[in-house]
Formats: structure tokens, sequence, C-alpha cells
């Protein structure tokens, strides 16, 4: 086990249940993640991804279980994460330029009536969108970016408030391929500095940048380091698959029943 | 255009414009909000409920506006209460509420014995019926409107723009989508006098759909809205009167068509571009 001390996981939950309108989604989820780590979270569609990050940021509440991120209830440590959705086409006429939806991303650090906007909140801005390479698009409609663009924005958005854990949910879905690569170099280097947890639905790209991985359908079958074999990937998917050189990347290219 | 100028200084016409620019200030805020939000068919849903508290003001004759504004109140906090979670099934809730509310109007006014008032002028607006203490109502409504967008404009963007995200860093979403639902129902009421319920629908949409591609910001197409609004209300009053028509459906008219013009505009510029290139 890594990390002695209980303020060395990050993100833990403790026996986790949940069901959409009696559609159980997740049963009896335990997972523990370290601090610094970089987690993927695989498994097939419907299989409880997306709704366990949704507990983990506070969206959702659990059935049944317990859920601490940062050692507090998600809702409170609202300010200490950062959160990038999965669709990143939505509201594509919406008026509003790169650099207020960033913006939006200081809101979470702020409290009261009105939640003025300082030069030090502008300045943070500006950093960001020159780190992320997006300065130049500042005042570009937010609907005028190409989709890799656009997720840059979002990952923008989320990592202004100065979060210590960033969420992703499929963050590759709705950008070409090309920019996939270039993502996941993005978050290696990120994750020097904070912890990463992103839900994913291909592994190609997965076992050379994630630490461990963790495979989700209904429970968690598998977390651990990103050296999965046939079986375990077999289990989770309930479907003979084939693994490719360089351990996790795998296609579904077996008999399919 | 002497004739105009005179008219102009009279009194009522005075009162109509005054009444028009603060119509068109919730317009414009409420209808970019809604637009923004695509939240066009719940304002239709609000807006044709709406008639049933007509209905009821005439039942238990007491006065129709303050009645009206309470019940559209009603109608959308319920609105919001039932879409909020359930976004998927919407629009069949809206439809609901929409009829049930038209069909309990047209009940009460049925109810009322002798009644012979004329009820168009809230379906499809009567202008001349605009008095002084509804200058003032409109002028404390606008006034609660500016405030609130003033205070909360960040909110709201967050909100308008990805509610998922807004609640994930701590921005009370569903009280700023019922605020925005409440802030609705008054903008439909203000626009009642003018458009009447049926359609205020057009006034909401056309001119904040038509600022929405020019704005780079939600602030900047609540008050280019607020502009169009203003802009298609008073050419409505000038054309119904030299034209002797009602002003409600001129003004709609005169939106639709301004609205029609700009989309052809538009697709001629595309088409001259792309033959261009």
């Amino acid at each position: 086990m890594r990390g002695e001390k209980l303020t060395d996981w990050v993100v833990e939950l403790m026996e986790v249940s949940f069901s959409y309108d009696g559609h159980e989604v997740l049963r009896d989820v335990s997972i523990k993640v370290p601090k610094g780590d970089f987690l993927a979270l695989i498994g097939p569609n419907g299989g409880g991804k997306t709704t366990l990050i949704k507990i983990c940021v506070g969206l959702l509440k659990p059935k049944k279980g317990a859920v601490n991120v940062l050692g507090m209830e998600p809702d409170k440590a609202r300010y200490r994460i950062g959160y990038v959705p999965q669709d990143t086409n939505r509201n594509k006429d919406f008026p509003a330029n790169v650099f207020d939806i960033v913006l939006t991303g200081r809101l979470a650090r702020k409290r009261g009536f009105r939640r003025s906007i300082s030069n030090e909140d502008r300045l943070r801005v500006e950093n960001i969108l020159k780190k992320m390479h997006l300065y130049e698009y500042r005042n570009r409609r937010i609907g005028e970016l190409s989709g890799g663009q656009r997720q840059r924005v979002f990952i923008a958005r989320a990592l202004v408030g100065e979060p210590e854990i960033l969420f992703m949910d499929e963050p590759t879905a709705s950008v070409d391929p090309s920019f996939q690569t270039e993502l996941y170099e993005l978050l290696k280097k990120l994750n020097e500095s904070l912890t990463i947890i992103v839900v994913s639905h291909d592994m190609s790209v997965l076992s050379s940048y994630v630490k461990s991985v963790a495979c989700v359908n209904g429970g968690v079958f598998y977390h651990g380091a990103p050296e999965l074999t046939e079986e375990i990937i077999g289990k989770v998917y309930h479907c003979p698959v084939e693994l490719i050189a360089h351990g996790v990347p795998h296609r579904v290219l077996k008999e399919h029943r | 255009m002497i004739e105009w100028v005179g008219w102009l200084y009279s009194d009522f016409m005075g009162q109509a414009f005054l009444a028009a620019f603060l119509a068109s200030i919730a317009c414009g805020i409420i209808g970019a909000l809604v637009v923004a939000n695509r939240m066009v068919f719940l304002a239709g849903g609000i807006a044709h409920a709406a008639y049933g508290g007509v209905g009821l003001a005439i039942f238990l004759r007491v006065p129709i506006l303050p009645v009206v504004t309470i019940f559209s109140i009603l109608c959308a906090l319920l609105l919001g209460l039932i879409t909020f979670k359930r976004q998927h099934h919407a629009d069949a809730l809206v439809s609901a509420l929409w009829s049930v509310g038209m069909a309990l109007g047209v009940i009460f006014v049925n109810l009322t014995p002798g009644y012979q008032a004329d009820l168009m002028g809230y379906l499809f607006g009567s202008i001349l019926t605009v008095t002084r203490s509804d200058i003032f109502i409109m002028a404390i409504l606008d006034g609660l409107l500016f405030m609130w967008i003033w205070l909360f404009y960040r909110e709201v963007m967050a909100v308008s723009y990805d509610m998922e995200y807004a609640q994930v860093i701590g921005i009370p979403a569903f009280r700023i989508y019922y605020f925005i639902l409440v802030f609705t129902a008054v903008a439909v009421i203000l626009l009642m006098r003018f458009v009447g319920l049926i359609l205020v629908l057009a006034m909401l949409s056309i001119p904040s759909y038509l600022s929405e591609s020019w704005s780079g910001s939600l602030k900047r197409m609540m008050v280019l809205s607020s502009l169009f609004t203003f802009l298609f209300m008073v050419l409505g009053l000038l054309v119904s009167y030299e034209l002797n028509l009602p002003a409600g459906p001129i003004m709609i008219v005169v939106a639709g068509v301004s609205f029609g013009l700009v989309e052809c505009l538009k697709l001629f510029w595309r088409w001259r571009r792309s033959k261009n290139y």
C-alpha cells in the first residue's frame, strides 16, 4: 500500500453505491487515490465511470457509502478541485469569449454576494491562457474554436482555480486523434504538480502516461498499475479482447458475443 | 411627418413610448437569457399558462394585473420544479402546463356570467390600455431585474453556459435557474400589454436571436436585444398608427420581417463570400 497516513489519500470512496431510478450503476465501490497519482478509469459504456467522477466532484450524492475528497465532503472541497466535463461541444452559439469562459473558473474561490473579479483573477487567467497556448484566442468566441482548442479552454477553466485534483471525463471524446497525444503529454506535465483522475474509453494512449488504472463496471474490478492482463480486461468488458504489445492497448478483435 | 410630430408629443404617445422603452429593457435582458439558455419553449409555457391567471382574475372580479403576475410567477416556479431534474422530459411537462393553463383561463371566463370585456387584448395586446400605474409597476420590475443581473451577472453567465460546471464550482445553479424563470414570468407580464400572451414569444426570441451572433458577451447580447426590441416596438407603433391596425400584431410582423431580411442578407453574404474564394 502506498501512503501510510490518512491524509495521503486525496480521494477515498468507501463502499459507494449509486442507482438511477432503481437501476444500479455502482455497487460497493471502494477506491483510494494517493496524492500525485495519474489514474485512468476505464471500462465499458454504462459501466459507471462518469457516475463515479460525478460523485467525486459532488454533482451526484451516493445512495450508500462515504466519499472523501481531500479529507472532506465533495461539496466542501469544491474550490480545491478542477473538473473538465465530457461534452465540450455544448452551447456553441453562446455569446462568450475564451477569456470570460476561463474566468468563470475563478468563481469557485469566491464567496459572498457579488463575486467581483479582481486584477489578480485577470492576471491568473492571462497566465493560464499563455500556458495553454490560447492567449491569442482570448477574444475569440468559444464557438469559433476547433474541438481541440475548446478542450484546452475547458482545461484552462479547470486549472485557473488552482486545483489540487483534476477530474476529466473523456477528454478525448470530442477531439481529433492528433490532439490526443498532445493532450496526454500536457496532462503528464500537469501531473508533476497535481493529482489527475481521467475517465477514458480508449486505452491506446494510457500505458505510457498514466500511473495507475481502475477498471469500472458496476464495481471496481481492478485497481493498480497500468499493466493490464488479457484476463482482467476480459473480465471488465465481458468479451474476449486482444492485447497488443506494450501492455495496455487493446482492440476488440476476437469473436464477439 | 408633421402629423407624427404632434402625435409624438401627445400625452398618449409619450406614455406609449415610455412604456415600450421600459418593456424593451426587461424583454432584452430576459430574451437574451431565454435564448442563450435554450429556454424559449419554457417561456412559451409560462406565457400561455398565464392566461389561466387572466381567467381567474375575471372570475374572482379582482384586478387582473396583480393576479396574472402572481399566477405566472407560480407557474414559473412550478415549471422550474418539474423541469430542473428532468431536462429530458421538459418538453412534455411544459406542454402540459401550457395547455392546462390556457384551458383553465377559458373555463374561468365561461364561468363568469355576463362578462363582455375584450379578452383579445390579453391574448394579442392592446397598447391603449397602458396606464400611468402600469408604467410605475414596469419601472419597479425593471429595477429589480437590473439589480439582480448586476449582482449576479457572472453566476448567471456561468450557469447559462454550462450548468453542470457551475454546480461543481459551487454556484447555486438551481436558484439562478428559478430566478431566470421568475423574471421570464415578469417579462411576459410586462409585454402582455403590448403584444399579448400569445405573441410574446416572438418578442422574447426574435430580437435576442438576432443579437446572439453579433454579441461577444451575454451582456452585449442583452443590450443589443433591448435595442432591437425597442426598435420593433416603435416601428410597430408608427406603422399601426399609419395603417390603423392593432399595434401588437404589427410589432410582431415588423420583428418577423426584419428577422427574415437579416437572415436573407446573411445567406447572401455567405453566398458571395463562397463565390469569391
